[in-house]
């Protein structure tokens, strides 16, 4: 462990701090929202800006304590490319299974049908 | 003759980038290793791309990564609002979002788009594969979200891939 100055510690702490605290936000979302659809919002969206959170922190650290380090960018990437992948294949299965939605939820499909799997 | 040597060069040059970043350091050796390498993986795997896209407007993705990270940004504490809103009154929807792009490509990179920004997912495509259908959250105006979203992404799509 080297000793950071003092700016750096304040800057990587507040980042892990802000990123745990929005995957806290994500997974009181996953618990407290209403239906498997709106569950779905809160892990796919906070996940990403507090593992960003903790991932800017460590590359603060890293650059800081010894050289430029940027390959925790590549984590970033990743995520970017599976996210929106698994919540797709989630909302997919949820939407064929016609899961209990809450009454205020407006379906707007002028052919439902249209979506769905099954044979004409 | 460079479309023989590069027959994608933005394939390439992520790859170049992204083997930069898994060693983490920079150094004459591993960046000519490093070329060499981008330019034999594409010509390597070149027969095997089902869905090629071809990126006319470069500095436009540039944009778009900026504008898609800041409302990623924006997404992430609208969410949050919502879930520590003491009141539970949300109101979600199921909306179909006429698509006027074509292609694989760009329709997966617009439904990527919609599922990371503000309260909506993207959950299932048209049989004719003209329309998504979105999960929103929280929405007052359907039009009007399906209006910011081709305005937002969807014009500078078609800009990008010119489909």
């Amino acid at each position: 462990m080297t000793q950071l100055p003092s700016w750096a510690e304040w800057l990587v702490s507040s980042l892990i701090i802000i990123g745990a605290l929005f995957a806290l936000v994500g997974s009181i979302g996953l618990a407290r929202l209403p239906d498997f659809m709106a569950r779905l919002h809160a892990p796919t969206k906070s996940t990403t800006l507090g593992v960003g959170g903790v991932i800017l922190g460590s590359i603060v650290y890293f650059s800081v304590s010894s050289t430029f380090s940027f390959h925790e960018l590549l984590i970033t990437i990743f995520l970017f490319l599976t996210a929106p992948i698994s919540a797709h294949l989630l909302a997919k299965a949820g939407l064929h299974l016609e899961l209990r939605r809450v009454e205020n939820t407006r379906d707007l499909r002028s052919q439902p049908r249209q979506y769905s799997d099954e044979d004409d | 003759m460079l479309n023989k040597i590069l027959p994608a060069p933005f394939l390439s040059l992520f790859l170049l980038v992204f083997w930069l970043l898994l060693q983490n350091t920079i150094s004459a050796g591993l960046l000519i290793l490093g070329v060499i390498l981008a330019i034999l993986i594409p010509l390597y795997t070149n027969r095997g791309r089902d869905f090629p896209a071809t990126i006319y407007r470069p500095f436009k993705v540039v944009e778009y990564f900026v504008l898609l990270l800041i409302d990623i940004l924006i997404s992430n504490l609208n969410i949050a609002a919502i879930i520590l809103m003491p009141s539970r009154k949300i109101k979600p929807a199921l909306i179909e979002f006429p698509l006027d792009i074509v292609g694989e490509v760009p329709i997966t990179v617009l439904a990527s788009t919609i599922s990371l920004t503000p309260g909506t997912i993207t959950a299932e495509i048209r049989r004719d594969g003209r329309a998504l259908l979105i999960h929103a959250l929280n929405v007052h105006d359907p039009d009007k979200l399906i209006q910011s979203i081709k305005q937002r992404y969807e014009m500078r799509l078609k800009e990008i891939f010119k489909c």
